[in-house]
């Protein structure tokens, strides 16, 4: 890799470190032929982590960052300053079979600024595709951005390649998109992600390859006023209605080359790590959105304690729960219990009745639930319902973590 | 374990002695033995010798160990669930795995079968964290390892790594490697053994020591630019990092030598960004290009022709896409199914078998081919191939979905006054939803288009019986006249 081609890397990967996704999962079993190269687990793997504590697992990059569109969260609009480049399909087949060769990435997530038009920026990405595929006999994992201005021919052929296509929605509001991004429409994106999950649940059904690992999107979070309830019910929608396998919240944060029309002011990272705490509930706790948005205040999320705290703390009615007889739906309300630990726990508690004990080795969270828990040797009497338990369960302010 | 005094008491213990790392097969065959011999946890004595043979930590009890011969004690039932905890935490590297698990073994088959089930017992809890630790570790080191270029050797690409995993897990991982790279030579050395492919294959060998690596190549830089760059800096979380990518494993990423820079310079990165006022726009407004981008769709049948030539099939054989033809704005549009042999080998629509049967079904019904157009819903030819023949094979609903834009993008060129749908796939890429042909023949509204419905005419081809084939023909002609004259209506009210 001569230095001209390292600089256009450097440009391309830092126009597409603000697109949140990075997972390689959901693609099932697959290996390459003899004379191939790739696989994939179904897990997913990442390589490496960037000191943002993000997980660096496929080769994200944009082909070009030239963009005809002007969409005013996004550093590779038109009008920004930003410094272009822009990558042959060969130049990115080249460097995704080197950087897969020495074992640093599962596969590639290519994306794109709009050149020329909608349909051959999408042709040029899913031209890389193919040649992996085709060309290499790659078996490794690809995400592509599927634009939805393209014409759909185009999401046909992308699926055939692709093992994850993402559209992204990007503002939750149909009404902040007309304002921030001129050249989009919401209904047209919504019309892609119909047709996806379209070909998606046919080709399963059918036993064929398109999209094995299902559709994906991004909401950009802090960048215009809607509230947490109004990103939370579009993201009930888009994995009700469109069979999404994940939605990715990423917190407006400053870029250089900022647009006017934008606040300066970065939105807490700690809303985007309470929102992915939040889509959890919704997907795996069994929680409605409106439950969620009950823990906080005004359609915003308690930026303090976790959602699900949050809740219990409003509804201390329901507990304390005793963990030798209660269900599984109501044990999985309880803060510090994860499903993982819940499952655990039922499993256990068919030999034996459970102590404390039992459950801190069933559990990391166990300091926390059990103001929530009766156990065989343990009531919370009136800590339930002290007033000052959020205080005691709040945690000290800290460095943030954000979601894996 | 039990006491040295209180083992003498008891008699000689057993002692056991197994090869270095995880071994599988020897632990096994002890694990009978000592069942078969009704010998306690605590009168079991495990070894694991060094790497070249010798016994580790050689202790006062130790005796020859029994020769490694066919065990003739009878093989034990181990429920699943514990037969998964053998297997992960042999790999673990602490010495007292062995007795761990054969405490576990031991009180299963001493009654308490479900052990293994009850993840709140201290013995199955620890037992659990040791799987999950030798799990992450395989995990981490799947991900972990950087290959170093070494060059081509007989058109085969050559890589090495050194890696330092916590426990034994070089077997457990070798698989891993070997489906992913079967194109490649490659070698992992580490402290516990090597593996590595050569050819068709795969290979341990004994521990190493840290080799002198080939200095990084260009992939390596441009990887290195492409850490740097895709850190955030606004973002940064080094806790969150370290979490998963904890500091043992830095020595062995050429990337981590890059964190101390990109943290320290973070802070004066963000302060800059938000210092700096929002720029005007330097230079353009590309207004046309902008304007033009609209412009995408193809704007004639030819240019449409030309992208779907261009395109691979959404089907599998198909070699090459078969375009439809005849006159612009005709009468009547025939809508078949999809190209056969025939049709794949002289790139055109209807000129196989069932083609000449609807041409003499058309000329029946007053029908010239020239002033029909002719097309297909699927473009392509689907078939496997058998021996010398190539089989048809049925388009599926998802994959005449895949051409549907192509069909009605190519009859609004076209722009017939009636659609024919030729059985059930063509009214089924016509309207989106599957129709039963005998239940809807006739007119009908197709999609946006007049339209009308009758049968294949491989169906006929495909009726065993002469009488049947004979009706249905009878009817294909009657249908094919009622569409033209319902098309000559329309001309005539236009």
């Amino acid at each position: 890799m001569d230095d001209a081609l390292k600089t256009k890397l450097g440009i391309l990967a830092d126009a597409a470190k603000y697109d949140a996704s990075c997972a390689s999962s959901g693609a099932g079993g697959r290996a390459a032929k003899k004379d191939g190269i790739g696989s994939t687990t179904g897990m997913g793997i990442c390589h490496s982590y960037t000191p943002d504590g993000r997980c660096v697992s496929l080769l994200k990059i944009l082909l070009t960052n030239y963009c005809l569109f002007d969409c005013a969260y996004c550093i590779n609009r038109r009008s920004s300053n930003v410094q272009r480049a822009r990558l042959s399909v060969d130049e990115v087949v080249a460097i995704t079979l080197g950087f897969y060769k020495r074992n640093y990435i599962e596969g590639l997530f290519l994306s794109s600024g709009i050149i020329r038009s909608p349909d051959y920026t999408m042709e040029q990405m899913m031209r890389v595709a193919r040649a992996l595929r085709q060309d290499h006999g790659f078996a490794g994992y690809i995400h592509l951005k599927a634009i939805p201005e393209a014409s759909p021919w185009l999401v046909e052929q992308a699926g055939l390649w692709a093992d994850r296509l993402s559209v992204n929605v990007e503002l939750a509001s149909d009404i902040s998109l007309q304002q921030l991004a001129p050249e989009k429409d919401a209904p047209g994106i919504k019309a892609t992600m119909g047709q996806l999950k379209e070909r998606i649940a046919e080709a399963r059904e059918e036993k064929r390859r398109f999209a094995p690992a299902g559709q994906s999107t991004q909401m950009i979070v802090g960048a215009d006023s809607t509230t947490d309830a109004a990103v939370l019910d579009a993201s009930a929608t888009l994995y009700g209605g469109y069979g999404l396998k994940r939605v990715y919240y990423s917190a407006f944060s400053p870029i250089p080359e900022a647009s006017r029309v934008l606040p300066v002011k970065p939105a807490p990272l700690r809303r985007e790590n309470r929102l992915y705490q939040a889509d959890w509930l919704l997907r795996f706790y069994g929680f409605s959105v409106s439950d969620i948005t009950a823990g906080g205040e005004g359609g915003m999320l308690d930026l303090d304690i976790d959602p699900k705290l949050a809740w219990a703390l409003k509804h201390r009615e329901q507990f304390p729960v005793d963990v030798n007889v209660a269900d599984r739906e109501l044990l999985l309300r309880v803060p510090g219990l994860g499903v993982r630990a819940v499952d655990r726990l039922l499993r256990a508690r068919r030999q034996t009745r459970l102590t404390l004990d039992d459950i801190a080795r069933l559990s990391t969270g166990v300091k926390r639930a059990r103001a929530f828990l009766i156990t065989a040797d343990h009531h919370p009497l009136k800590l339930t319902d002290r007033a000052d338990l959020r205080v005691r369960l709040t945690p000290p302010a800290r460095q943030l973590e954000l979601f894996a | 374990m039990s006491a040295p005094a209180a083992q003498l008491a008891a008699g000689a213990p057993r002692l056991v002695a197994l090869a270095f790392g995880a071994d599988h097969a020897g632990f096994r065959r002890a694990v009978r033995e000592s069942v078969a011999a009704q010998d306690p946890p605590e009168r079991v004595v495990w070894r694991m010798r060094a790497p070249g043979g010798a016994l580790e930590a050689a202790g006062l009890f130790d005796t020859p160990a029994a020769p490694a011969a066919a065990s003739q004690a009878p093989a034990l039932s181990l429920p699943r669930a514990v037969a998964g905890l053998v297997d992960l935490v042999l790999c673990h590297r602490d010495p007292a795995r062995f007795d761990l698990l054969y405490t576990l073994i031991w009180r299963v088959l001493r009654g308490e079968r479900q052990l293994a089930d009850n993840p709140a017992d201290p013995l199955v809890h620890r037992l659990g964290l040791m799987a999950k630790a030798v799990r992450r570790d395989i995990h981490k080191m799947h991900a972990f390892v950087r290959f170093k270029a070494l060059g081509a050797a007989s058109g085969r690409e050559r890589f090495v790594a050194w890696f330092e995993p916590e426990h034994f897990i070089l077997e457990a991982v070798a698989p891993f490697f070997r489906t992913r790279f079967p194109a490649m030579d490659w070698a992992i050395l580490t402290p516990v053994g090597t593996v590595g492919r050569n050819g068709e294959h795969l290979a341990f060998g004994p521990p190493a020591s840290r080799p002198r690596l080939p200095e990084g190549d260009g992939f390596e830089a441009g990887w290195l630019t492409y850490y740097a760059s895709a850190f955030n800096p606004a973002r940064a979380n080094p806790t969150m990092m370290r979490t998963e990518m904890p500091r043992k494993y830095w020595p062995n990423l050429p990337e981590a030598r890059l964190i101390p820079v990109l943290l320290e310079s973070a802070p004066a990165r963000v302060a800059d960004m938000l210092a700096r006022e929002a720029r005007a726009p330097r230079k353009r407004d590309p207004a046309r290009a902008v304007a033009a981008m609209a412009h995408q769709a193809p704007a004639s049948l030819a240019a449409l022709n030309t992208l779907i030539s261009a395109t691979p099939a959404f089907v599998s054989g198909g070699t090459r896409a078969v375009l439809g033809e005849g006159p612009l704005e005709p009468d009547l549009a025939l809508v078949g199914e999809q190209p056969g042999d025939q049709e794949d080998v002289e790139g055109r629509p209807f000129v196989g078998p069932a083609g000449q049967l609807l041409m003499t079904a058309m000329a029946e019904a007053g029908l010239a081919r020239e002033a029909v157009y002719l097309t297909n819903a699927v473009k392509h030819f689907k078939f496997v191939q058998r021996g010398k023949r190539r089989l048809h094979q049925k388009p599926t609903g998802g994959e005449v979905k895949h051409y549907r834009w192509w069909l009605e993008t190519e009859l609004s060129f076209v722009r017939p006054r009636l659609v024919v749908a030729l059985g059930g796939t063509a009214a089924l890429a016509l309207t989106g939803e599957a129709l039963a042909v005998s239940r809807t023949r006739g007119p009908r509204r197709l999609g946006a288009h007049d339209g009308y419905v009758t049968f294949h005419p491989s169906y006929l081809l495909r009726l065993p019986d002469e009488t049947a084939r004979r009706e249905a023909y009878a009817a294909l002609v009657a249908d094919l006249a009622a569409a033209k004259a319902l098309a000559q209506a329309a001309r005539a009210v236009r």
